[in-house]
């Protein structure tokens, strides 16, 4: 029940605030903000202690209610350690991003807040659904609000970039649709009847070519959510265009979902397709490494720069999910939860300089070091964070997937590891050109005040957390991990001749 | 006093915390920074007395403060390591950081960034200390780019300037491309043996990896000497250390003497279990450190950049260590890396002091004649120069560098080249550094400077100088680190020729640079081409311009605007769209053609039905 | 009583039918193209009226009925756009008014 609360207290979080925000708008604020923090504290709560860690059931918590009985479609939710991880990442973020809108956003706040919380719910949900149809309709929630958030509060292209988000995932989930339909038709022809539980499909064996076709239809939906290359390419447009916040939400929380996706469905779901696939998905990881690596190299706008980097960290996740093994999958969760705080805080700072100076062309900026040593501190540290150095969160992350790699395939190891060379490339050109450089006496521009002070700090902290410290993470996601493997490894064992 | 060994890396990260969290005015900075070195020092210090003097056969300490991460049994630890190396290495770290942040108070006064610079220096140091005090793999791989990133720092002080700016991120780029190859190499390792422990790695190194499976050694020593060689600047990538000099001149001295360029040389002593199951790796350091010291010494013959000089003479140095490291001389690489830790040191802070004391002038030929101006300062570049051309007996660098010799020379087969490559530059060395010192401090005065006489100047001075000209009377305490049995043969008819080899440097050095500085200038008239190439670093940055980072942006340039979306997408949004505008001419209003429309198509689906 | 064959009324009806849709086709008056239609509501109700003779089933004539009173609607308010369109556009050009182009 606790599970389904969560997702109603950020609805009904979101719909409160736009009714109070006819009265006053900094009430909306407030209600969205108490919303989430509540939410966030009821997922803290449900932190397992260590006797559950050491318990062989991967499932913490769950719900099931009958929707539509006569298609095998229920209210079933359940979270694991996986999904709590990241439950809790978006609702941290949310925080996050609730802090972030306070002075940017000034028009239509109450509807604002909506889509917000709208969107933190709709991804909640696609973290806990453990039916199909279910977690298609939280699938379809997330899109919707974020597309007004990005066409109504956005930059200057703000349309083009909305619309082009829009098709993309729109086109690769209707894919997905077909694929779930088929899946539980195929249940039906095998089994009799048709459901949509996750754990009933899971049993499946799905006969011939079929299951490459439908592993196939899953992948595109959350390969380009991911994103991967060559569809990555609603991404820059989607978060240069996007307000601070909702750039957060796409790159901290909206991109997890497509790894949530591979590592909760693709595989465990298609083992032997997911496995005869791999070569593919290990080339279009290094592909989207180091592509990206080099065309955030080439940006001239601070946000388009951070997004690029954003391809070029879920290119690791990829590699992380289809090397399929516990080194490489706790990586890859782990990249996800540190690349949400740092390309997060990269926005926000982003965000911030563009409140200030009102661009975000790293050749009209420079010399900000001085202007504003605080913010130029910490734009360093995340910077610095993101390039992955050893002791903050990315390092882990990336570390173990490629860990987790090399054995699988060394070639593709030594070619994503160019690409933490190209990291430095970027991140460095960033600093370089925002930041350090002539300052050319331009007067001081205001530096950090208190509320921004303490969202970056809630941010670094928990980068430096993941960095130093990530067995507590480790230990969550590790019973899921397990309970995934070993489904995969009992199909892919009974599927041998 | 051992329990307290965590402490050692973690005071001086304690002081750049508190640096960078609170404003602090420059004695609280200077109070701070030194204060938590020093500290240091003398725990390490400490732990060396209470020991006994790290006797042979004292057990090497562990300390685990927690477990890092653990996956799959592979389970690194923020752990420490302490035997005689590390300690060796501390004590030089500590020791000679601490002198270094006393000169930087004198160095640095009155810069606007005085507190973050004592901010990155501390941080430098810790990681420093980390990476010398890790006992496991992944440890050391943070400590090594932790060192990596405060170089960045560094060098980039002066962020004003694009070209530090530039500078700084070759440094950190070009090192990351050697630690992705030791990342590479820790892969390998890890899934060799499960673990990354140090000391256990090695130990199933050389249970495993034998007969067959001895080229994965080889393969794993290479990998990690991909990383040696990016940090400590051998060739390959030895481009970005002279580049380095753009950081104000304590940085140069804290990264040519007590830290960074050392990393490599402490990584491959470390792992020298691991490189002595494969005389194939060991070749190769040799051959790197060789042709880095020959390649290194041409260079900075044909410097005019007091800075650059030191630079270049440091990568050839290095060069000396690594040639001694691939000749199975441990001890004499660690030897001469404290030594030179002492006199480059000096060095440095004495061509601060110069640089410092003429409005900062670096070209020597706009110097001269400052013997008298800057009496501190040439005797301390005497002591050092001294020391680095390793003039007999009264010096630390010949006893350092004279172990190496002795080694090289009694290694089979290529040992003759390697001896003769070293002893080339031994002579090449002397000429350099007192070609600098004749230039600078002797013959036409050409400005006046007046020395700055504090004393947070002259006491690291006058302690490294005593260093340099004793300090090969200190024995570092090795013997239980490097078990194998280290070439013990005396020929001594090779330190009587290496003392002549560098008296002959000098005198060099005085002849064309003293006493007739026309026949000098014809010379270098003569082979002004081999100069410039020289002067180049034989070409490398044009090189890798050319090979990597024209390329690049060119790569990066033709992208900018995402081939991706040129490529595939726009056209699929090309197509579509055309279809929408063919597809509306369609509906042009008029009525009689959708009727027509509808008669056309009445007729197909019924003639269509018919016939099928 | 000499019944007319099927094909022959069947015949006449299609004839109809044609000429009613070549009206509707290449007449540009509104009028006459209302005119062409009601010739092809006829057209197909004497297919019923043949159909329903035939077979001696009563449908065809309720359904004769039924386009009766469909065509007499479809004539009201066909007349009543046209007089519309006249207002606007002073013209009963059916090609004049095309404002609904894409």
């Amino acid at each position: 029940m606790i599970l389904v609360l969560l997702i109603v207290i950020l609805l009904g979080g979101g719909i409160a605030a736009a009714v109070v925000a006819g009265r006053n708008p900094e009430h909306a604020r407030y209600v969205s903000l108490g919303s989430v923090l509540l939410a966030l504290a009821m997922g803290l709560g449900l932190w397992p202690g260590g006797d559950v860690l050491n318990a062989d059931g991967a499932w913490l918590v769950g719900y099931r209610a009958a929707w539509i009985p006569q298609l095998g479609i229920s209210l079933h939710l359940a979270m694991d350690g996986m999904s709590l991880l990241l439950v809790l990442l978006t609702l941290f973020l949310g925080v996050v991003c609730v802090l972030v809108s306070w002075r940017e956003i000034t028009e239509k706040v109450g509807f604002y807040h909506l889509n917000l919380l709208w969107t933190l719910a709709g991804v909640v949900g696609v973290f806990l659904a453990v039916d199909l149809f279910l977690f298609f309709v939280f699938w379809e929630v997330m899109l919707v609000p974020m597309y007004f958030l990005i066409s109504i509060w956005g930059h200057e292209q703000r349309e083009y970039a909305a619309l082009k988000f829009f098709i993309f995932t729109q086109a690769s989930s209707l894919l997905m649709l077909i694929a779930i339909v088929a899946l539980a038709l195929v249940h039906r022809d095998l089994h009799g009847y048709v459901t949509f539980n996750y754990f009933d499909l899971l049993e499946m064996d799905i006969p011939g070519s079929t299951g490459y076709w439908l592993m196939l239809g899953f992948f595109v939906a959350f390969a380009v959510k991911l994103p991967t290359v060559p569809a990555h390419t609603w991404l820059p447009d989607a978060h240069t265009q996007a307000p601070t916040a909702g750039s957060v939400i796409l790159a901290g929380v909206l991109l997890k979902t497509g790894g949530y996706g591979l590592l909760r469905f693709v595989v465990p779901l298609f083992p032997e397709p997911a496995l005869d696939f791999a070569p593919v998905a290990f080339a279009l990881g290094v592909a989207g490494i180091l592509y990206g690596a080099v065309l955030a190299f080439a940006q001239s706008d601070f946000k388009r720069l951070v997004a690029y980097s954003s391809v070029s960290h879920m290119g690791f996740v990829l590699l992380g999910v289809f090397a399929w093994n516990a080194a490489a999958v706790n990586g890859a969760i782990l990249q996800m939860l540190a690349h949400g705080v740092s390309t997060s805080a990269l926005f926000m700072i982003a965000g911030l300089l563009q409140y200030r100076l009102h661009t975000r062309d790293m050749g009209e900026m420079g010399g900000l070091w001085s202007r504003a040593p605080r913010l130029a501190a910490l734009a360093m540290f995340f910077a610095v964070a993101s390039l992955g150095l050893p002791g903050l969160g990315n390092f882990v992350g990336e570390f173990l997937i490629l860990l987790g790699t090399f054995r699988v395939d060394v070639l593709t190891t030594v070619l994503a590891a160019i690409g933490l060379v190209g990291a430095s490339i970027y991140s460095l050109y960033l600093v370089q050109r925002a930041f350090h450089g002539p300052d050319d006496d331009a007067p001081r521009i205001e530096d950090l005040d208190r509320r921004e002070m303490t969202s970056l700090a809630m941010l670094t902290v928990a980068i430096v957390w993941l960095g130093l410290y990530p067995q507590p993470v480790i230990d969550v996601a590790m019973p899921s991990i397990r309970f995934l493997e070993s489904i995969v490894a009992f199909r892919v064992e009974a599927g041998l001749p | 006093m051992l329990n307290l060994l965590w402490m050692i890396p973690v005071l001086p990260l304690a002081g750049f915390l508190l640096l960078v969290l609170m404003p602090h005015g420059e004695r609280r900075a200077a109070l701070i920074g030194c204060g938590s070195v020093g500290i240091a020092f003398l725990l390490a210090v400490g732990i060396f007395v209470q020991s006994g003097g790290w006797a042979p056969g004292s057990m090497a300490a562990t300390q685990t403060l927690w477990t890092w991460f653990e996956v799959e049994g592979l389970r690194p630890g923020i752990g420490f390591y302490l035997d005689g190396l590390s300690l060796t290495m501390t004590g030089i770290i500590t020791g000679v950081g601490f002198l270094i942040h006393v000169y930087s108070a004198y160095y640095m006064h009155g810069d606007a960034g005085f507190a973050r610079y004592f901010a990155w220096l501390n941080l430098f140091v810790s990681a420093m200390l980390v990476l010398v005090l890790a006992d496991n793999l992944v440890l050391l791989y943070l400590g090594w780019e932790g060192v990596g990133l405060c170089s960045y720092l560094l060098i980039g002080f002066w962020y004003r300037n694009p070209e530090n700016g530039y500078a700084a991120r070759k440094a950190f780029v070009v090192t990351r491309v050697g630690d992705t190859s030791m990342a590479i190499g820790l892969f390998l390792l890890a899934t060799h043996f499960g673990t990354l422990d140090i000391q256990a790695v090695q130990a199933a190194a050389a249970r495993d990896w034998t007969g067959e499976e001895r080229w994965l050694a080889t393969l794993a020593a290479l990998l990690l000497l991909g990383g040696a060689v990016g940090k400590s600047a051998q060739l390959p990538l030895q481009t970005w250390l002279p580049d380095a000099m753009a950081g104000p001149t304590p940085v140069s001295a804290l990264i040519h003497a007590a830290t960074m360029v050392t990393a490599g040389v402490y990584l491959i002593a470390r792992m020298h279990g691991l490189y002595l199951l494969s005389p194939t790796a060991l070749t190769c350091v040799a051959v790197v450190g060789a042709a880095t010291l020959l390649l290194a010494g041409c260079t900075a013959l044909c410097q005019r950049d007091i800075k650059r000089i030191l630079a270049w003479s440091t990568v050839s140095q290095i060069g000396y260590m690594f040639l001694a490291l691939g000749v199975g001389a441990w001890s004499a690489a660690i030897f001469h890396l404290m030594t030179h830790a002492f006199f480059k040191a000096l060095l440095f802070m004495a061509a601060g002091t110069v640089i410092h004391s003429l409005h900062e002038e670096q070209d020597i030929f706009n110097m001269g004649g400052l013997r008298r101006d800057l009496p501190f300062a040439y005797f301390s570049f005497l002591a050092g120069g001294a020391s680095l051309a390793a003039l007999p007996l009264v010096t630390a660098g010949f006893y350092s560098k004279d172990a190496i010799l002795l080694a090289t020379w009694d290694v089979p087969w290529i040992g003759w080249l390697l001896w003769l490559v070293a002893m080339a530059g031994a002579l090449i060395t002397a000429v350099y550094i007192f070609r600098l010192i004749f230039i600078v401090f002797h013959g036409e005065k050409q400005k006046s400077g007046h020395e700055h006489a504090g004393l947070e100047m002259r006491i690291p001075l006058a302690v490294l100088g005593v260093l340099a000209l004793v300090g090969g009377f200190i024995r570092p305490p090795l013997d239980d680190v490097f078990l194998v049995a280290e070439a013990a043969a005396h020929h001594a008819w090779i330190p009587v020729l290496a003392s002549l080899v560098s008296i002959l440097g000098v005198g060099i050095a005085w002849h064309f640079f003293l006493r007739h500085p026309a026949r000098a200038l014809a010379v270098a008239d003569q082979y002004a081409g081999l100069g410039r190439f020289w002067g180049s670093g034989w070409g490398f940055d044009a090189l890798y311009d050319r090979l990597f980072v024209n390329p690049f942006v060119a790569l990066a340039r033709a992208s900018r605007r995402d081939l991706a979306d040129r490529l595939l997408w726009n056209p699929v949004a090309a197509l579509s769209r055309l279809s929408h505008e063919l597809l509306s001419r369609t509906q042009n209003g008029q009525m009689r053609w959708y009727a027509g429309g509808i008669a056309v198509g009445c007729v197909l689906v019924v003639t269509g039905s018919v016939m099928l | 009583m000499n019944a007319i064959p099927l094909e022959h009324s069947l015949l006449l009806a299609s004839i109809l039918f044609c000429m009613g849709l070549a009206g509707v086709l290449v007449r540009r008056n509104i009028i006459f193209i209302l005119m062409s239609l009601e010739i092809m509501f006829n057209a197909a109700g004497l297919a019923f009226v043949a159909g329903a003779a035939h077979w001696g089933q009563p449908d065809g004539q309720v359904m004769f009925l039924l386009i009766l009173t469909l065509a007499a609607a479809e004539v009201a308010v066909g007349l009543a756009i046209v007089l519309q369109v006249f207002r606007s556009f002073h013209t009963v050009d059916a090609d004049a008014v095309s404002e609904l182009q894409g």
